[in-house]
This record gives structure tokens, C-alpha cells and sequence, in this order.
């Protein structure tokens, strides 16, 4: 349970979540909270509510992506919403139709909610700004995702009691990892002590400037760590040189049960997935006794409920950018 | 602001429903109490004691927020969403008999969504309806079987319950609407 | 046919006049300047107080898109677009469809332009065939049909020794070399700003050093070659610290600034409007020091030149993902509010200043006719209005595409009228005059 005492907002202020960065600490501990009154229905016999009957959600996947589809649609469906998957291939958006032509087409079948996946940043807030629909991202190429970090916070909170005053280490490639973005944000906001920690060629520029701690070395990352969380290495870097081959990624910034022993003792392992074991983490690890990635998964799809729910009333005053 | 059951009054009211329950129900095997949040849930632990006051049993008592079976949720087009709080019956209501509980019956929406909420948790043998103030004016065909008090109002009155876990004060008062 | 100037203040650096003068324009040619001049049958035109004689406004980096983009811009639009901006004349990268690299296309772009008949156009031709930096360009009948200079903006000229072969040929003409510096596998596939914006974005970063890196190899080449190098649409603090060191060491290098990138930084991919393609240009918007920087850069006269980059592109194009968005902004048409109200008024320069980097100095660096108000020079003239309140808005630009993130800005100072050849081609219906 929350600590009821906490300032919580009463509802969010956009229509749309497109970013961690735009929200208040209040508007996350109102999801974090409602996601507790979702995680409930999840262990119901009839794990069903009537709460979103009659509303039109539509998944707009132009990336594939099993975990996070997956999950928004259990959600959606436990809010008895209707559903429509849509899962277009980037490389045939280049040739067709464009993103605001989709949308367009969309919006005039007057869905309420869209849950955009796109390889590009931004993708999301060109969809709102052009939709009346409220849109979820559900990740936008290298910017946010939001909902992913929301789920971690929940899962932190749900094993820590609260996130304020602990030691955080995030460990992978930061720069391609819109899952670092919104954590850093999340995180910070609510108090935290991050250190990120990767090799330098993927660490972006100027990330100390979020409030942050980098480090390099992975063994001062993780001293004393409340949280480890590892980020996945796309096998494809090394092509970019980003660094010279996995084996050699590994032995440097690897999570092996050795290094987790410098964590406090009730550390926490966490993996937004899918996982490369030998890479970023050792099997040992992934499967320890430290792990909650399944709970994440768990965790991901009260979130979400959490977040189509709020989002379904609408705001009464849009806030255009001037 | 006229106070038309004082702490005394809703104290005394409690004793007598929870005598009403144990006359009624020839055991007191199987019964399970459920409030509604957030109010009912307070009544149904200060009845689960009484009862164990009078019988000596535990009774399981559950806490249920019915926001997501509310009939008027999304029916504004854009306005933030109630809040939603936690829904606690940690036992089965498969084959149980279910005494409902909340503080002020009305219209009778808030009973009719907590109805299809307890269905969705199991087929209970039977469900009663236990409100410590009934104020007419019902728009659903639903009729407590305990009531604290009938208190004849108009649709221009509201019903305010405080209760001392929530408000620090135990008492029922009468108010103009918009006063 | 003769037409009288009266009472307006003369600022021309080529010539050091700078203050109350009378201009007589006769025919296509200004006949006299000076105190109190007759009537003398003129057609008199009475210039409000303040306003500022100037002499043409020459913009030497514009794409018009003609031939090929004719959806974006064509010559007519775009040089219609240049006088309502001040510039009485041009000068058009050779990025068309198909390249600027050979007199055929360099004549149909002199064609096009005489029959819009508008703001003066000056071709620069490709240096390389196709642009690709494989093979130079004819660049003796790229001369001849009218180019005057070379470059292959858009990209950089590709290696050092295409652009040694490069300077050092078209050195023999007396033709500047004009590059835009970037080195491809820097830049990579970057679209921002390599900074905190960008990351913050995740957008894919450019780093300033992409730019630099080949200012420098562009001004040790020219220092090789003895010829002339203009550096175009400078951006990064580092890129102007090499233009500084080889000026102080005498070699032939220029450069110039669009007023985007003294106005702008990369906060503004994230505000007002987050990922508006609009803020997407090449070189990308830099940061705040670097921007600091151009302006330091333009006080103290490193900087040659204000250049616009005018780069049109149709909304449908903008209207995309911001990786997918084409790079550049329009700028003939807010330039000199930019440079007024962002320099001007804001006390990095003075009038003259201004005249130099919008007009003397592009003419010397291209070797052009314009850029001063001599007696018997061509009567191009732009009438400034240094304290007009404008209102930047897309919908009544002249140019074919809106593309710009100025909509609704408010700056002090702006264009009056605009003449070429004698002929007046702009005259703002704002500026209570009518020449």
C-alpha cells in the first residue's frame, strides 16, 4: 500500500503521455496508486472491469514489439475496452502512406486512445499534435518511454517501500535507450540517486545535466546499490565501433553475481527485456534471487491500466503550445 | 447544520444491526462482511467487531471501491477520472453469505455497481445490504435489509456522514445542497 | 525618367557615406548623391525620417530549387520573395535536380531569372560533377555561362584533394570556392545538435566538431593554394576560431552567418513546439555559446556576411517524423528583421555594419556589381526601416514554402522599399512611403 499521507494529484493535466519530463511527481504517484487498485484485478477470477466498456483503443505499432503490445492490450482489455492492433513495418511507411496521413485516417474512425510505438523521436508528440485522441507513447525511438520507467518505479516501490534516498544504477547503452530518458527523469523526480554507468561511446552528451552521477567504472556504479537496473546492448553497436565485441563489453561492464555482492544486500535486479545473457547480465544473475524482472512484466500491465484509465476522462482544457 | 445522529446515536444504531444480523442469520459460519470505500469499509469493521463483541467470531471483512462500475463514469466526455483506491477481500465469496455495507443509501447506482462488482469475485450464496442511513429517493429497485436510520430528506438535502477514522468525528448531518 | 531620394540617411561602407544625402536615381544608374540636390523635373520622392538609404541587400546563399524542385521554389517565387525581403540580388546553390554542373543549366537559371525579372540571380556552380567530389566540374563554361562562384552546398566538397584541385582552379578565375564544411562520418546520420537538447531528445547528434574539422582543412588548403575559401553558414564557435586564426594569418578565408544561427540555439527543438521540423537545419542549431559566439564573431568583423540559407521545402515534406524532415529553413524574408532587431537594435552593430555583412561584403566576395551607392554605380537600392514594427507571418510571404519557426514573432525594423536597376520591385505598403 501507498502512503496515503503523500500529495497525489487528482488527475493529469494532458490529454496525452508522451514523456516522463513532462509530468509532476504528483501526476506519477497518482498512476503509481492507481496501479495498485489495478494490480488487485489482476489476481480476480473474472479479471475484468467495466470501466473503459465502449472505448476504441488502437496499439499503432511501427516497431515490433511483443512485450509491450502484449501488455497494453491485457490492459486494455481488463478496462474492457475495444482493441485494434495495428502493426505497420517502418520500412513500408517510408515508401506509403505518411505517419500524419495514418493518423489522419485513424482519428476519423474516432478511436479515444492511441498507443503509438515508433523508431522515431518525437513520432508521439507529431501524432497528438495532429490527433484529438489521447495518445500513449509506447516508445518513440531513442527519446521516452514512459510507461516502461512507470512500471519500474512501481516495481521499486512495491520492493522498497518508496524511491526517495536510493541508490540507483543503470548499466548499458544509455544512449540508445529511451528506457534511460524516462527513468532518469522518473527517478530524479521522486528522488532518487542515479548513476549511470556505460562505456563512454554510449553515454550521451551532457546526461550529468539531468542530475545524474556517470561513471565508467561499473563497480562504483554499483556500491552500495539499492536498484541495479541494466540496459540491453543491441548487437549491432559493435558495427558502429561503439565497442570492440560483446565478449569484451561483458568482462568490462557485465552484471555478474561478483559485482552485484558490492550491492546492498537486498538489491534489487531489474531489466526492462528482452535480455541479452552474457552480455549485459550473467544468467546467474537474471535468474538470482535479486531478480524482479518478471514482476516488471507483472507490474507493466497495472501500470498501463493505471494510465489508459486516467487518460480516458480527458482534460477540459487542452494546453496547445504557443 | 443540523446533526440528526450524534456519535452516541450511530454507536447505538451498530449494536442493534449487528443484534439484527445475529437474529436473522441462525450461524454467523460463512458470513463475510464487505464495505464500500471509503466510509462502508469503517462501518463494516466497527460491525465485524460487534459482532465478535456478541458472538465471539472473527467475521472476514473486505474493503471493495467500486469507481470502475460506476454508471457514470465516462458518460462526461473530458473531466479528470475519480479516483480509484484499492479493493481488499482477501478471502472467497464463492458460496458466502455477503453482508454489503456503505453509509448512506440513495439512489441505489452505488449498490447496483458494487452488486456487479461482488459478482465478478465469485457467486456468493446470498448478498444483503447493510447502510447505516437510508435518505430515500432511490432510481434502482434496491432495498437495504439493516438500516441505522431512515432519514426522510429532500432531493434539495444531502447526507453527510463523518466517521472518526476518516474524519476525526462520528456524526450524521443534514445540509442544504449549494448552502 | 529620374527619380530623387530626398531626405533619407545614406549608409554605403564602400564609399564612407554615412549620413543626410539626396540620391538621384536616373534610368538604371544612380546619377548623383549629395546635399540638397535639384529637382530639377525628378519625380521626388520625400523619405520618411530614420529610414536608411542603403545600397542593395545581396543574399550570396539562396536555393531557389529551379530546375527540379519547382514545388518547393522556383526562380520567380523565390526572387520575388527576395525583394519583398530587401535583397536586390541572389546568389543560388547549384544543389538543383539536376545538379548546377554545366552551362546548360547554369543558362536556363539566367533565363528563368530574366524572365521573372526581379531580384538580380547570380549561379554558383557545382565544383564537382553531380556534386559527388569525384571529378571537377567545367567550371571555365560554368563562368561563362554566368556562374560566379563554386560549391557543392548540401555537402561538403568530399575530399582534401578535390578541394586543393578545386581552389587552386578555380583560383585561376578569380572564382571563391564556397564550401560547407561537415564532415560526413561525424555528422553520420545525425539530424540535431550533438548536445544536451538533442540527447535529451534522442535525437541523433551532429557535433560541432563535424563542421570544424573541415574549416580547418579548408583554410590550411587555401593557405596551400593561395586562393579563396568562403566558409558558408558558420555555426560553430570552433569553426570560428580557425576563420580568426588564418585571417590573423593572412590567408584567403571568409565566412558567413545565417540569421537562424545568431538567433537561434537547440533549446528550440524542445520549445515552443517539441520536434518542430522547422527547427531542423544543416549545420543543425547549436548551443547557446556557439550562438554567443556568431555574434562576437559579427561585432568584432570575423564574420564576413549574413546569409539566409533560404531553404524551401513543402509543408508535406516538414509534416513527417522529425528524422525523416528535409534540413533548412526560409530566411529571405525575415533576415533583415532578424539582423535589425537581434544585432542592430540590440547594440552588437551599427548601420554601416549592417550594410557591410547583408551587401559590401557579399558583392567584394563574389565579385559582383552591387554593394555601393557610387555615382554611376547600378541603382540597386534598398530603403530600410529601422524602427517598423514586423510581424512575422508565413501567410503573407512571397515564397513558395512556409517553412520557418518565426511564425507570429514580433521585430523591430524592416524593409520600406526595394529597387533594382532603377526600378522599384517592393515597396512595403506599411512603411507610409511610396517610391
Amino acid at each position: 500500500m501507498s502512503d496515503e499521507t503523500l500529495p497525489v494529484a487528482t488527475a493529469l493535466r494532458h490529454k496525452d503521455l508522451l514523456a516522463i519530463s513532462d509530468m509532476t511527481p504528483e501526476e506519477i504517484r497518482l498512476v503509481l496508486d492507481t496501479a495498485e487498485a489495478m494490480k488487485e484485478i489482476g489476481s480476480r477470477t473474472i479479471k475484468k472491469v467495466p470501466a473503459l466498456r465502449g472505448k476504441t483503443v488502437v496499439n499503432l505499432f511501427f516497431e515490433p514489439s511483443t512485450r509491450t503490445r502484449t501488455s497494453f492490450e491485457i490492459a486494455e482489455k481488463r478496462l474492457s475496452a475495444d482493441t485494434l492492433n495495428i502493426a505497420i513495418a517502418s520500412s513500408s511507411v517510408v515508401k506509403g502512406e505518411t505517419l500524419a496521413d495514418t493518423a489522419l485516417t485513424l482519428e476519423a474512425m474516432n478511436p479515444d486512445m492511441i498507443v503509438l510505438r515508433h523508431s522515431s523521436s518525437g513520432a508521439a508528440h507529431l501524432l497528438s499534435r495532429i490527433c484529438k485522441s489521447s495518445i500513449i507513447n509506447a516508445g518513440d525511438g531513442t527519446h521516452e518511454h514512459p510507461t516502461q520507467a512507470l512500471l519500474d518505479a512501481y516495481t521499486i516501490r512495491s520492493r522498497k517501500g518508496g524511491i526517495a534516498g536510493l541508490k540507483v544504477a543503470i548499466v548499458g547503452d544509455l544512449l540508445h535507450s529511451r528506457v534511460l530518458r524516462s527513468n532518469v527523469h522518473l527517478l530524479t523526480k521522486l528522488g532518487a540517486e542515479v548513476w549511470v554507468c556505460g562505456p563512454p561511446t554510449l553515454i550521451p552528451v551532457d546526461i550529468a545535466r539531468l542530475g545524474v552521477k556517470v561513471t565508467h567504472r561499473v563497480d562504483e556504479a554499483v556500491e552500495g546499490a539499492d536498484v541495479i537496473m541494466l540496459l540491453r546492448i543491441q548487437l549491432e553497436r559493435m558495427q558502429g565501433a561503439y565497442f570492440p565485441s560483446l565478449r569484451e563489453y561483458f568482462s568490462v561492464f557485465g552484471m555478474t553475481e561478483a559485482r552485484v555482492k558490492r550491492a546492498k544486500d537486498d538489491v534489487i535486479i531489474m531489466h526492462p527485456g528482452p535480455m541479452n545473457r552474457g552480455v549485459e547480465i550473467a544468467s546467474e544473475v537474471a535468474d538470482g534471487p535479486f531478480s524482479v524482472i518478471l514482476d516488471q512484466v507483472a507490474n507493466g500491465v497495472a501500470v498501463r491500466m493505471a494510465v489508459l484509465y486516467l487518460l480516458a476522462g480527458g482534460v477540459e482544457h487542452h494546453e496547445e503550445a504557443a | 447544520m443540523p446533526i440528526v445522529m450524534d456519535a452516541d446515536r450511530i454507536g447505538r444504531a451498530l449494536t442493534r444491526i449487528a443484534h439484527e444480523i445475529v437474529e436473522r442469520n441462525k450461524s454467523l459460519d460463512g458470513i463475510a462482511l464487505v464495505g464500500i470505500r471509503t466510509r462502508g469499509v469503517h462501518i463494516a469493521r466497527r460491525l465485524a467487531k460487534a459482532l465478535q463483541d456478541i458472538t465471539g467470531q472473527e467475521i472476514p471483512t473486505g474493503a471493495l471501491d467500486i469507481t470502475l462500475y460506476r454508471d457514470d463514469l465516462m458518460r462526461h466526455t473530458v473531466g479528470p477520472q475519480p479516483l480509484v483506491r484499492l479493493t481488499e477481500i482477501p478471502f472467497s465469496i464463492d458460496d458466502r453469505r455477503i453482508l454489503l455495507v456503505d453509509d448512506v443509501l440513495y439512489t441505489g447506482r452505488t449498490i447496483r455497481a458494487a452488486l456487479d462488482a461482488l459478482i465478478d469475485f465469485g457467486r456468493p450464496k446470498v448478498i444483503q445490504l447493510v447502510v447505516l442511513v437510508d435518505r430515500g429517493h432511490r432510481e434502482l429497485p434496491i432495498k437495504a435489509d439493516y438500516v441505522g436510520k431512515n432519514i426522510p430528506t429532500s432531493a434539495a438535502e444531502s447526507v453527510q456522514v463523518r466517521l472518526q477514522e476518516t474524519d476525526g468525528v462520528d456524526d450524521v448531518t443534514l445540509q442544504q445542497e449549494g448552502a | 525618367m529620374k527619380k530623387l531620394l530626398k531626405g533619407g540617411r545614406v549608409v554605403d561602407p564602400s564609399t564612407g557615406r554615412d549620413g543626410q544625402f539626396d540620391v538621384l536615381i536616373e534610368g538604371d544608374r544612380i546619377a548623383k548623391i549629395g546635399k540638397n540636390l535639384p529637382i530639377d523635373g525628378a519625380e521626388v520622392v520625400e523619405i520618411p525620417a530614420g529610414y536608411v538609404i542603403a545600397p542593395g541587400l545581396i543574399d550570396m546563399h539562396v536555393h531557389l530549387r529551379e530546375p527540379g524542385q519547382e514545388h518547393k521554389e522556383t526562380v520567380a517565387t523565390g526572387t520575388m520573395a527576395a525583394v519583398a525581403g530587401g535583397f536586390t540580388a541572389v546568389a543560388c546553390m547549384p544543389n538543383t535536380t539536376p545538379i548546377n554542373d554545366n552551362a546548360n543549366v547554369t543558362s536556363y537559371i539566367v533565363a528563368k531569372a530574366r524572365e521573372a525579372n526581379l531580384a538580380r540571380v547570380y549561379p554558383i556552380g557545382a565544383v564537382s560533377r553531380g556534386s559527388k567530389g569525384e571529378l571537377l566540374a567545367d567550371i571555365a563554361e560554368l563562368r561563362e555561362a554566368g556562374c560566379v562562384a563554386l560549391s557543392d552546398d548540401g555537402w561538403p566538397v568530399r575530399t582534401a584533394l578535390m578541394m586543393r584541385r578545386a581552389l587552386e582552379y578555380a583560383g585561376m578565375f578569380g572564382m571563391p570556392v564556397i564550401d560547407h564544411c561537415e564532415d560526413p562520418s561525424l555528422r553520420a546520420d545525425g539530424v540535431a545538435h550533438e548536445g544536451c537538447c538533442a540527447g535529451l531528445l534522442g535525437l541523433k547528434g551532429i557535433p560541432a566538431a563535424a563542421e570544424s574539422i573541415m574549416a580547418e582543412r579548408d583554410i590550411l588548403l587555401a593557405e596551400l593554394t593561395g586562393s579563396a575559401v568562403h566558409i558558408a553558414h558558420m555555426s560553430a564557435r570552433t569553426s570560428l576560431r580557425a576563420v580568426r586564426k588564418g585571417k590573423e594569418a593572412g590567408i584567403r578565408v571568409t565566412s558567413e552567418v545565417t540569421p537562424h544561427h545568431f538567433t537561434l540555439t537547440d533549446d528550440y527543438l524542445n520549445a515552443p513546439i517539441p520536434y518542430d521540423t522547422n527547427t531542423k537545419m544543416n549545420p543543425p542549431l547549436r548551443e547557446v555559446a556557439d550562438r554567443d559566439s556568431m555574434i562576437a564573431g559579427i561585432a568584432d568583423g570575423s564574420i564576413d556576411c549574413i546569409a539566409t540559407d533560404h531553404a524551401p521545402h513543402h509543408y508535406d515534406e516538414k509534416k513527417v517524423e522529425f528524422d525523416h524532415a528535409p534540413f533548412g529553413i526560409v530566411g529571405l524574408e525575415t533576415a533583415v528583421s532578424l539582423t535589425f532587431d537581434r544585432l542592430v537594435h540590440a547594440g552588437v552593430i551599427n548601420m554601416s555594419r549592417m550594410v557591410g555583412l547583408l551587401s559590401t561584403n557579399p558583392a567584394r566576395i563574389l565579385n559582383i556589381p552591387g554593394g555601393t551607392l557610387a555615382e554611376g554605380a547600378l541603382a540597386d537600392i534598398t530603403i530600410l526601416a529601422p524602427d517598423m514594427t514586423v510581424r512575422v507571418a508565413a501567410a503573407s510571404m512571397k515564397t513558395r514554402s512556409k517553412n520557418m519557426p518565426f511564425e507570429g514573432w514580433e521585430l523591430r525594423g524592416g524593409v520600406a522599399a526595394t529597387i533594382v536597376g532603377g526600378r522599384t520591385l517592393f515597396n512595403n505598403p506599411d512603411a507610409g512611403l511610396t517610391v
